[in-house]
Parts: structure tokens; C-alpha cells; sequence
């Protein structure tokens, strides 16, 4: 298998030194409060990287369409630019971009050096405040220039809002083609924002759920290919898989402990109910979780594993519940009018998002830890499983609509929705951590 | 349901409606078919054949929404289905749990374990061996009905009862 991971992990940053202008009184600089109800996109001059013939405006064109799907940014139509900007180093005319009313502004440049790799650089600029803000430079294998864009944007977006970005990532998922009764479903990975898709099975076999590790390495996935469906494990670099766990019945819902040193699933049992165990892949040791007459499924560890949320329909229909990583004291949280599946915990711990089924629709939603706070921020005729950008502000889910499911992401104020482009029909993001 | 219940008796009747409803579903793909369900040679089917078990005795249950119950027509059916493979022992079973698409996957998945089984223990019950009989989930993700109305789903929430382990 062709790596993925591997190439860029040369890139190297390192801190471009301030400009002139930097030694300017202090200012209160721009920023955005992304923790306020309504956000008003903050409008971002993005000029074209110096350098690298096409490379250059390609770049610049991933960071402005990265910052601008997070709903946080309105980059600003280029043709409106008055500065040409020839020295990317050089303290810009801020007069000019005040005038366009760009309050951050973005140049860069990006070269070859001797030895093969891509030397990329930038500078953020307070157009206002009249000063640099940030700059760094990065070094990276030729092989995928796109990362050195999200990586670039990342950078931005923490400058300008204070909170780690989540553009530097990649989503596993189902690719789903073929007709609705016979659909070949296949591993798939790409970038978050849709580039580099690549095939991790070849759809002989059905695959569903695929799940990150921390580790970014291995995904954890169902699969039907020994004929009973089963939990695998997947090196993504190369290709090797395994069986998680040597258990009788059908194993699935698989998902990593956030140490990335287990894995929690569901595990039929003989009277057909579901119940949930961990398996710890190092010694092979199973735990059981639940032990109820009933679906216990859909487990997800809190960030620092000490909880799991999971759903149940032990009372009834399926609700969310919430229990310590060692099944002690098993709580329901969900209590509103509905169905409830699909519990995740927000990277952060904050949160838990959930599929929620209600008058004949499907809702995306967050719920705090205790079951409060409810917030439904998606609503459609079939929809559900979201999965959390590693900052905690974006969810991913999929949609079925036109004759299959499709990619789709919301912030958590629900107004900024994005559909996320693939081939074909697509179906059970997860979104890796932030790349390294 | 009332109507599946009562046509059930008619094993021939209840394909014909299964292929309608399925052709109702606008014209999509009909895995479903009156060939796949052997109506072309029903009168033919060799008796003991899978052939005979899928038309005359009926391959599949129903169930309600979110539901794994076994309803009245559907013991029916499956009382039949046990008399017949008492009949014949020759056949291993696999018994295929199904839901429709109004829940989410892994829960699907679940669902359609505890339908199998509940299918499975009825057919014990009936005095077939537990060591011929095999359960599996293929969730939502193996619809026969492919229309997003009701009619479709309640299709799709199913049992089917595959013989030597071919899959439906």
C-alpha cells in the first residue's frame, strides 16, 4: 500500500521573525470570540503565495477555502485587492486592504529548495492594528503540498480565534456505490475537505463503522469478510489486518479508548441481545461492561477515559446512557421525545453529540454530559452518526437523500452546514486527530 | 399487517403481493422478483427442493418497527418452515435478520441479531436442532425494498430462512 501518513511528517515549522511594523505600540488585535451566539465571519484578505508558479495561488486557494467552510472567516474576492503584493516580507500598504475592509490579511511564498523539498511560508497581518500578528515557514516533502495549506490555515484560524483549528486531518469513511439493494461499500480515506480520497478495501466484503485510533495509524471497522460480521483492525500505512478479540457471536461498533490501548465494541450474545465489553489489544484481556437483556451499543470513552456513553433500549427504546469506563453506576442522560442512538464524546468533554429519531425525521444534536442543554443543530428525513473534528467545534454526519447517503458537516451553531464532496456516495465519517 | 397476516395462509398469494408492493415502489430495481421467489416454476418446485421451501412453505418473516417480536402471521409461517425442515434434515440453515432504514446502523445491526435469533428460537421450539440453525445481521445494509415510503420498510424488516447458507 501506497503510505499516507509518512511524507509529510518532515514538515518542520519554525517562527518567521516580525517585521518593522511589529515594533509598533501594542494594539489590541483582531480577534475572533467563537464562543459567542452569532458569529459574523471576519473578512480575510488571502493574497496569492509568491513563488511556485501555480503552487503559490494553489496553496492560497486551500487556506481560503478551508478558513472559509469553518464559517468563521469571509475571505475577500481577490479582484478587489488594490496592494499587488511583490515582497511577501514586506510590511503591506495597510491603507489599502483597510479600504476593503480586510481586517486580517494573509501573504506568503512558497519555493523549492536544493534538496527537493517545499519550503512554504507566511505572514498574518492586523490591517487595523497595522502589524504582524504571525508568521511561520514550513518545510515538506514534495509529495502533498495541500497539507502544508491546511496546515497554514490551521495556524491562522488559532491565531485569529483563539482555539485550535481541525484542518490539518483526514476522515475515514464508507465509500458506498452501486444500486440501494446492492451496494458495494468500501474503506475509504481522505482529507477533511474531500482530496485524497484513497481505498483502504476493495468492496468485496461489507464494511461499515470505520473508526480512527489516536495514534492516527490504525482504524478500527466491521467487517463481513470471514461471512460472520467482525471487528478488525487496520494499519493504515500498511495494510496488515487484524481480528479484535476471538469472540463466538458478531462483533460491532467498534471504537478506540482515547490512550488508543483498547477497544470497545458490542458483542451479540446467544439470546440475541447486545452487550458492551473492551478489549485492551496489548494482553488481549476482555471486559465485560453491560450485562442487560437488552441493545447496549454505540460505546464512546470521554476524552480521558474515565466514562463511556453508549445507547440502550433497555428501558424501552433506545436512549443514551452514560457509565464509568469500568460499567459502574449506568445512567440514563436522554430524556427528550424520541429515540436517541449513535452517542459521541466531544473531544473536548464538554459535549455529546447523538442521532436523534423524532416525528418521522432525523436529528443531529449536543447534549452536555448530564443530559442537558439539549441543541438540536440538523434536522432531515434520514441523517445520522456524528463524528467530532478534534477541536470540538465541527460535527460530520451523513445524509441520505438522492438515492444515497452523502458527506455533510455543522458547526455548532447549526447555521453553518457544508456538504463534504466525494465521488461517490459516502457514509460513516470519522474524523482523525490533528495530523502530526 | 392485518392484510400480510391474512394472506399468509396462501404462500403463492403473499410472493404476488410482496412483488407488487415492491413494483409500487416507483420503478426502481426489484430484487424482490417473482423469479427470485421461484414463482416462475412454483407449480413445478421439486418437493424437499429449496425451490419448494421458498414458495410453497415461505422463506421470510416480518416484523413491526423496532420490533423483534414474532407477530401471529409470521408463526405461521414459521411453523411451517420448522415442519418442513424437520422433514428434510439434510439442509444446514442460516437465518438472515433484516431492518429497514429508519434507525441508525449500528443499532440496525443489533436489531437485526435479535430478529435472527428470535426467529431462531421460535424454529427450535418447533423441535428443529439448534445445531442446524446459524444467525446473522445484515442490518440495513441488504434491503430488498428500495423506495423511502412505508410499504418498503415494513419489507425490509425480516427474517429470511436460507438453506444450505446461501444468502437472499
Amino acid at each position: 500500500m501506497k503510505s499516507i501518513l509518512k511524507p509529510l511528517l518532515m514538515i518542520v515549522a519554525m517562527a518567521l521573525g516580525m517585521t518593522a511594523a511589529a515594533t509598533l505600540p501594542a494594539r489590541a488585535l483582531v480577534e475572533l470570540n467563537v464562543n459567542k451566539g452569532n458569529v459574523e465571519p471576519l473578512p480575510i484578505a488571502i493574497t496569492d503565495f509568491q513563488g511556485g508558479d501555480a503552487l503559490g495561488a494553489e496553496i492560497s486557494g486551500i487556506v481560503s477555502a478551508d478558513l472559509k467552510r469553518s464559517g468563521l472567516f469571509a475571505p475577500i474576492d481577490k479582484s478587489a485587492f488594490i496592494e499587488k503584493i511583490s515582497n511577501p516580507d514586506a510590511t503591506p500598504r495597510f491603507e489599502d486592504w483597510k479600504v476593503i475592509n480586510a481586517q486580517a490579511l494573509v501573504t506568503g511564498s512558497v519555493s523549492k529548495e536544493a534538496d527537493g523539498r517545499v519550503r512554504a511560508q507566511y505572514r498574518l497581518w492586523d490591517t487595523f492594528a497595522g502589524q504582524q500578528m504571525s508568521g511561520e515557514q514550513f518545510f515538506a516533502n514534495d509529495a502533498n503540498t495541500r497539507r502544508v495549506a491546511h496546515i497554514i490555515a490551521d495556524a491562522i484560524y488559532e491565531r485569529l480565534t483563539g482555539e485550535k483549528g481541525y484542518f490539518d486531518t483526514r476522515v475515514v469513511f464508507i465509500d458506498e456505490s452501486g444500486a440501494k439493494n446492492a451496494r458495494k461499500k468500501r474503506l475509504a480515506i481522505m482529507d477533511q475537505d474531500g482530496a485524497n480520497v484513497r481505498y483502504l478495501s476493495d468492496g468485496r466484503s461489507i464494511v461499515l463503522t470505520p473508526r480512527f485510533s489516536p495514534n492516527r495509524q490504525e482504524i478500527t471497522y466491521m467487517s463481513y469478510e470471514s461471512g460472520q460480521p467482525k471487528v478488525y483492525l487496520l494499519q493504515i500505512e500498511t495494510g496488515q489486518r487484524e481480528l479484535v478479540g476471538d469472540f463466538p457471536g458478531m462483533t460491532f461498533a467498534p471504537r478506540f479508548s482515547p490512550d488508543g490501548q483498547k477497544v470497545i465494541m458490542s458483542l451479540l450474545r446467544d439470546d440475541g441481545n447486545s452487550n458492551i465489553f473492551a478489549m485492551d489489544l496489548r494482553s488481549r484481556s476482555t471486559t465485560r461492561l453491560t450485562n442487560s437483556t437488552a441493545i447496549d451499543t454505540s460505546p464512546s470513552y470521554s476524552p480521558d477515559g474515565s466514562k463511556v456513553v453508549f445507547t440502550s433500549d433497555r428501558g424501552g427504546r433506545a436512549q443514551i446512557y452514560v457509565m464509568g469506563a469500568d460499567g459502574s453506576g449506568q445512567t440514563r442522560i436522554s430524556f427528550g421525545d424520541g429515540v436517541y442512538s449513535t452517542p459521541v464524546w466531544s473531544p473536548r468533554g464538554d459535549l455529546i453529540a447523538f442521532t436523534k429519531q423524532t416525528a418521522g425525521e432525523f436529528q443531529i444534536g449536543v447534549m452536555r454530559v448530564d443530559g442537558s442543554g439539549e441543541r438540536i443543530l440538523s434536522t432531515g428525513f434520514q441523517q445520522e452518526g456524528p463524528t467530532w473534528a478534534p477541536n470540538g467545534r465541527v460535527l460530520m454526519f451523513f445524509r441520505d437523500s438522492a438515492g444515497g447517503p452523502k458527506l455533510v458537516s455543522v458547526d455548532l451553531t447549526g447555521r453553518n452546514e457544508q456538504s463534504i464532496p466525494t465521488a461517490n456516495f459516502a457514509s460513516d465519517p470519522a474524523w482523525s486527530p490533528l495530523l502530526e | 399487517m392485518g392484510r400480510i397476516a391474512a394472506l399468509t395462509r396462501n404462500p403463492v398469494m403473499i410472493a404476488l403481493v410482496a412483488s407488487l408492493a415492491i413494483a409500487g415502489c416507483a420503478s426502481k430495481k426489484t430484487p424482490n422478483s417473482a423469479a427470485d421467489l421461484g414463482l416462475s416454476g412454483a407449480g413445478a418446485a421439486t418437493p424437499g427442493s429449496a425451490q419448494d421451501f421458498t414458495v410453497n412453505i415461505g422463506d421470510r418473516i416480518f416484523f413491526d418497527t423496532d420490533s423483534s417480536s414474532i407477530r401471529a402471521d409470521a408463526q405461521t409461517t414459521l411453523s411451517r418452515q420448522a415442519q418442513w425442515l424437520n422433514q428434510y434434515r439434510q439442509y444446514a440453515i442460516v437465518i438472515e435478520g433484516h431492518a429497514d432504514e429508519r434507525g441508525t446502523r449500528e443499532y440496525n445491526l443489533a436489531l437485526g441479531a435479535r430478529r435472527a435469533a428470535a426467529t431462531r428460537d421460535f424454529l427450535v421450539a418447533r423441535g428443529v436442532s439448534a445445531q442446524r440453525l446459524k444467525t446473522i445481521s445484515y442490518g440495513k445494509e441488504r434491503p430488498v425494498a428500495v423506495c423511502d415510503d412505508i410499504s418498503c420498510w415494513s419489507q425490509n424488516r425480516r427474517a429470511v430462512t436460507t438453506l444450505g447458507g446461501a444468502g437472499s
